[in-house]
Parts: structure tokens; sequence; C-alpha cells
């Protein structure tokens, strides 16, 4: 296998501890020497740098980093929201309480704040209330905790502080906030409250928060690790198709998934894309065995003439004669060779919006006047009908040798009895613009008319008549570059070849 | 005369200057486009014939070069890419004529005499003579002695090409590209028939033939002796 580091092994390295000691890749990364004692190690070192290389890992970090961020944020804000949320309660508890007994205070002096604390602290009502009320001395007068706490209070007047609560014959120490309401003459009352359960709230919460913390990242994490892992999966199939397509095996096609996304669409493209090589590469092998072929048979021809008028018997009159024929000879390869050529460069030329808009009722008309005296000449009679100024697309050098090309061939096999005619026929119809050559002559039978299209075919098996059998192929390249369609057709009798272009219609 | 050939292939080269120079033209030769780019420039040829694809610097910057310093001696490509784009590309960067490799040395030869007879023509001229015919480029007639020629369009241009060059051949192709603009060659032999028809109109009634057929070239127009 070429490529040992593909993504089936790349799999044990996206989880390393499962195949391999932890510790040994720790080291195999910093200690080039340790990999030599585990070669898994290099393996999973390279393995996890190509990875790493990915753009789909990349991604994958990318998208981890940013939903952890958020996760953090969210888990973050909960966890203030809730504490703050609480604190703030009990500060205003605790703030409402003070007021109160400001007012209380006010009303009824000293004494009835004494009393209503004495009445407040008594017995348990359940709402965790703390009350210390003492003289200047520091002595309380009333309360239900035993002693002022350590610590100073805060510029508001707040303080944090432990108390001892015996609960069920058990000491357990609580914290609470208090605040302090300054009183004249140097008595002082501190109003607290316990805050052990929100303590204990606030450490679940704390802990409920880490764990689903925990949890997102992990689902994060494996989610972007099967995220890249797919996607990886996918390039890597692409890729090594396209490895065995460079490796000559033109028949291979990406797999598709058949759900449509853009994996699947990048799929498709590059299987029509394949399919389109395929066909060149096809036609390009059947056009090289057919050149193979017909250039080789008068190649070998002409050497044969060549080295006859070596041998010959010195008679300079059939030497002269030899080496005319073989130049003759050579100007036929050399005209088969330019037929060739014209349908290479028809068929690679630039697609047919780029050209310029041509008149192609004046092309049919210069090609016909062309050949209108050599077909007079052998007793045809040749006709054009057109419609006035028919618009297209094209390129009018290709064009004319595609007429000639039709018009060479109706000259040399749409003879009959009586000698003939040809029409030449260039109408405008809607949509398109169409150009008819049609003969009298014996036409072709309906089992070949699309092969005659093809390079090098020729029907008549005696190949009496002089031809390359490339006329007609460079009629079909010239047509499929102005993405028109040529058909064959029964004249009824003769021969009817009908052109179809999409009309330049953006003239008028 | 005298003819620089700048063509790195050395058996076409010698070819050509064999060929030339038995044809009585002095023939200069280079294999290189830089020094065949001096010698253009410095020495004073009457036509240049210069391969596309060069070693030192490709033909067509040599023409744009040459024609960059105002050097105007006519010059014919001879090139391998017969394209019409290729074609057109060659004319555009200053070449005057195109030739496509591999083609027959009369072929060339026509080509070069029609080449040095270009610079040679006087642009004001509007009637062209061979002998009694007569053929008026504002009035769109010709005469033959005094009996007026009726000819159709294309048969007076053909005859004005031929006209041009009267006294030197002109060969199928060159008619093509200059009275048809086609860049290719027909399998039928349709100019041979244009030509014996103007001969018919020209030539027939007359005793002495104008128009003759070179044998293995082509055509050539030209006074009786």
């Amino acid at each position: 296998m070429p490529d040992s580091l593909g993504l089936l092994d790349a799999r044990p390295e996206l989880t390393p501890q499962a195949n391999e000691p932890a510790p040994a890749s720790a080291i195999g990364i910093s200690h080039p020497a340790a990999s030599r004692r585990w070669p898994g190690a290099a393996v999973l070192v390279a393995g996890t740098r190509r990875l790493v290389t990915t753009h789909a890992f990349r991604l994958a970090g990318l998208y981890f980093a940013v939903f952890a961020l958020s996760v953090l944020g969210v888990l973050f804000f909960v966890y203030w929201a809730t504490v703050d949320f609480v604190e703030r309660q009990t500060e205003a508890t605790l703030d409402a309480e003070i007021t109160g007994l400001a007012e209380q205070y006010a009303q009824r002096g000293l004494s009835g704040l004494v009393q209503i604390v004495a009445a407040r602290s008594a017995g348990d009502r359940g709402d965790g209330m703390l009350y210390l009320f003492t003289n200047r001395d520091g002595r309380p007068l009333a309360g239900n905790i035993s002693g002022w706490p350590s610590g100073e209070p805060g510029p508001s007047g707040s303080l944090s502080f432990q108390f001892e609560v015996s609960d069920n014959g058990q000491i357990q120490t609580h914290p609470a906030s208090g605040k302090l309401f300054a009183i004249p003459d140097g008595y002082r009352l501190l109003v607290g409250r316990d805050i052990g359960d929100a303590a204990a709230y606030r450490e679940r919460i704390k802990l409920t928060l880490l764990w689903s913390g925990l949890v997102a990242l992990g689902i994060g994490l494996a989610g972007g690790t099967l995220m890249s892992r797919n996607m990886l999966r996918r390039v890597e199939q692409v890729n090594r198709t396209a490895e065995r397509v460079i490796a000559g095996n033109l028949s291979d096609r990406v797999p598709r998934r058949g759900t449509n996304d853009e994996f699947d669409q990048l799929a498709a493209n590059l299987n029509g894309m394949l399919d389109q090589i395929e066909r060149l590469m096809t036609g390009m092998r059947e056009v090289t065995d057919n050149v193979a072929h017909d250039l080789k048979t008068p190649l070998a021809r002409l050497r044969a003439r060549l080295e006859l008028a070596l041998l010959g018997p010195g008679d300079p009159a059939a030497q002269t004669d030899a080496i005319r024929a073989a130049i003759d000879e050579a100007d036929r390869l050399l005209a088969t060779f330019n037929a060739l050529l014209r349908i290479a460069e028809a068929e690679a030329g630039a697609p047919r919006d780029a050209t310029a808009l041509v008149d192609l009722t004046e092309i049919a008309r210069a090609a016909t006047e062309l050949y209108e005296p050599v077909a007079e000449e052998r007793g045809f009679a040749m006709r054009l009908e057109t419609d006035p100024a028919v618009t297209i697309r094209g390129d009018r050098h290709l064009l004319s040798q595609a007429i000639a090309n039709l018009l060479d061939n109706a000259l040399k096999y749409g003879g009959n009895a009586s000698g003939g005619d040809i029409t030449v026929a260039v109408r405008q119809a809607p949509a398109q613009a169409t150009l008819e050559i049609r003969d009298h002559g014996p036409g072709i039978p309906e089992a070949d008319r699309e092969s005659v299209l093809d390079r090098f075919v020729r029907l008549e098996p005696s190949r009496s008549t002089p031809g390359n059998g490339l006329g007609l192929s460079l009629v079909r390249a010239v047509a499929r570059r102005h993405g028109a369609t040529v058909s064959l057709a029964d004249n009824g009798p003769g021969l009817k070849v009908r052109l179809e272009f999409p009309a330049g219609a953006d003239t008028s | 005369m005298k003819l620089l050939v700048i063509e790195d292939d050395r058996e076409t080269a010698a070819y050509l200057v064999k060929g030339l120079s038995e044809s009585g033209y002095a023939v200069d030769q280079s294999g290189d486009g830089r020094e065949g780019l001096f010698l253009a420039t410095s020495g004073s040829y009457d036509a240049i014939i210069l391969d596309r694809m060069l070693p030192g610097m490709d033909g067509l910057s040599l023409l744009g070069a040459l024609r960059g310093a105002k050097i105007g001696t006519p010059a014919l490509i001879l090139s391998a890419l017969g394209s019409v784009d290729d074609r057109v590309k060659g004319l555009r960067s200053g070449g005057d004529d195109y030739l496509v490799k591999p083609f027959a040395f009369s072929e060339l030869l026509a080509r070069i005499e029609a080449l040095l007879r270009r610079g040679a023509d006087a642009p004001s001229v509007t009637k062209l003579r061979v002998a009694d015919l007569e053929l008026d480029l504002l009035t769109r007639s010709v005469k033959r002695g005094d009996k007026t020629i009726e000819l159709l369009p294309r048969e007076f241009q053909l005859l004005e090409y031929l006209m041009r060059n009267a006294g030197h051949v002109v060969t199928r192709t060159m008619l093509l590209e200059n009275v048809w603009d086609y860049h290719f060659d027909p399998q039928t032999n349709v100019i041979d028939v244009h030509v014996s028809r103007l001969r018919q109109k020209i030539d027939r009634h007359f005793e002495r033939p104008l128009l003759h057929t070179v044998r293995g070239a082509g055509y050539s127009l030209r006074a009786p002796e």
C-alpha cells in the first residue's frame, strides 16, 4: 500500500490511549530515539502530525475552541447570576430588617428596640435570622449569638462571619452574613443571617455546572472529532480516486452517497469531468489507431516507390516519374494530416459564444460560387436557396470549409444518370438557423448514416474515389464547435445533410 | 535580390539556401533568432524568410522588434503551426505572408516573388495592363484590344490578382487565399475550373494566349514574347 497513513490507519491516532500506552506517545513526540523503540509510536506521531495538518482537523479544532468558550461563558454566567441572586436576596432581607428595626427604634427608643430584638431572638423561627445587641462596653443586651464576631465590618457596614449552632447536641459552625446598625452612644446592633443553606446551594450549583460543563465539552470534542473525521474521510475518498486515476485507472469514480450535499455535488462534478476525460481519451485512442492505419499505408507505398526508384535500371525518365509519384503520395499524406489537424483544431476551439457574428447566407453563397463552375463542368445543376442574412455566431473559415467539404462530397457521390443536382439551402427558423446540402445521388443507407461521420470511414470498400474519409468528420467537428447538430437523411432519392445552428438571436 | 533566411533546422535551411540560390537570389542564413534580428536590422535585404520557432528569440518577437525599429523589409513566416489563429497571429506581429510547413518549393518561390513585387507596386495605379489586356480598377471594366470583356465580380478579382503578379507564377493556394480568402485546400479542382473560365473569356478568339498553366506549380499571366 503506497499510503499507509490513510484514513483507516489514522483512526487510532485520534484516541491514542486506546492502542498505545500513553507514555509511549508522549515520549515519542519529544524523543526520536523512543520512536525507534516503539515503532507504533513513530506511526502514531506521523499520523498525528498528518491529522493535525488537515483542514478538517483545523476546522474541528476551531469549532471546538469556539464551542468550549461559549459553554464556559454560559456556565459562568449561570453561576454568577445564581450566586449573585442569592447574595442580593440575603442583603435585601438584612436591609429590610434593619430598616424595620430602625423604625422601631425611632418610635420606641432604646428599650423598645431591646425588647423587639429579644423577642425576635427568642426561639428558632426558622428564618435563620441572627441578632446581637450590645451596649457601649460590648456587653450583650439581647440577641441569639453569644459574642461579637471577630473581623471588622466593611465600609457599608456588612460583615461575613462564622457562628456556632448546636444541632441535636452537636456543635456546627455556620457561615453567616450580617450588617451593622449603629446607634448613638456606643450601642451596636448586628443583624445577620445564617447563609449555611445558601453556601451549600452555591456549592451544589458549582458542582452541577462543572459536571455539565465537562459533559458538554466532552460532547463537543467528540462531535468535532467525528465531524472532522467524516469530512476527512470524504475528502480522502476523492483523493484516493484521483490518485488511482492519475495512476492510470481512468474508469474509477468517486463514490456518491446520494445526499446531494456539497461533497456529493463535488463527487458528481468530478465524475462528470472524469467521464469527459475518458470519452476524449477513448476518442483519441480511436483516432490514433485510425491514424496509424490510414497514414501507415500511404507511408509504406511512398517508401516502396522510393525504394523501387533506387533499384531501377537507371532509366532517368522512370526515376523522375517515380520521384514525382512519391511527391504526390507525400502531398496526399500531408492533406490527410492537415485534415486531421483541422478537425482537432475545430474540436478543441473556443466555445461558440466567444466567436463573432457571421452571415451564414454569405458564407454559403461564397462557397457555392467557388464550386459552381466545377459542378457545371461535371454536369450538376447547383441551386442556392436562402433567406436573407441568416446570422449565427461562428467562425467563417471553419464554416466555409465545412460547406466546401459537403459540396466536395456531393460532387463526388451525389451524381446520377442524368448528371444530378445539388441544392444548398440556408433558412432562418425562429430559434435556429439551418443549412442543408441536398443531392440526388444514391444516398447513404440508413444503417451507415451515423458512422460516416466518424474519422476515416469510407463507405466505398474499393476506395477508388480519392479521399481520406475525413470530410464529414470535419463537418461534425465544426458543427459541434458551433453548438449545431448534424443529421443525415434520405432526400428521396439522394442524401440530405442538415446542420441546425442555434440562432444568433441577440442580433435582433 | 538579397534574401535572409532565419531557420534553425539545418536540413530545411540548406534546402532553402540551395533552392533560392539556384533561383538567382543572394541568400544569407542564420540559425538563431538574436543573430537573425541583428542581421535583419543591419543588412539591407529585400525579403526575410523566417521560421516561427527559433532558438534565442522566437520568430514573432523577432518580427515585432524589427517592425518596432521601423524596418519594413517584407517577411514571410514559415511555420508548422497552421491554424487560422496562428496565421492571424503571425500576420499581426508584422509578417507579410504565412506559409505552413511542409510546403512545395514552387509555392515558396511564388510567394517570395509576390512579396518582392508588393513593395514595388505604385499605390496610385488605377489601370493594370498586360500586353493588350487592360483592367480598369475604377470603372471595374476589362478590355482586350478594343473588345470589352464582361467578367463576374470574382473573375475580376482573379484577373486583378493575376495581373498584379504578371510574369510570375501564382499557385492555387495563393489564389484561394488572396482571391477567396480561404485557407484550406478543397479536394476538388475548383480553382482550375475558375481559371479556365477566365481563360475562355480573355484568351478565346485571340491569337496569342496570355494566361498559362505552369505544370506542377500554378498559373502565370504574361505578355507574349
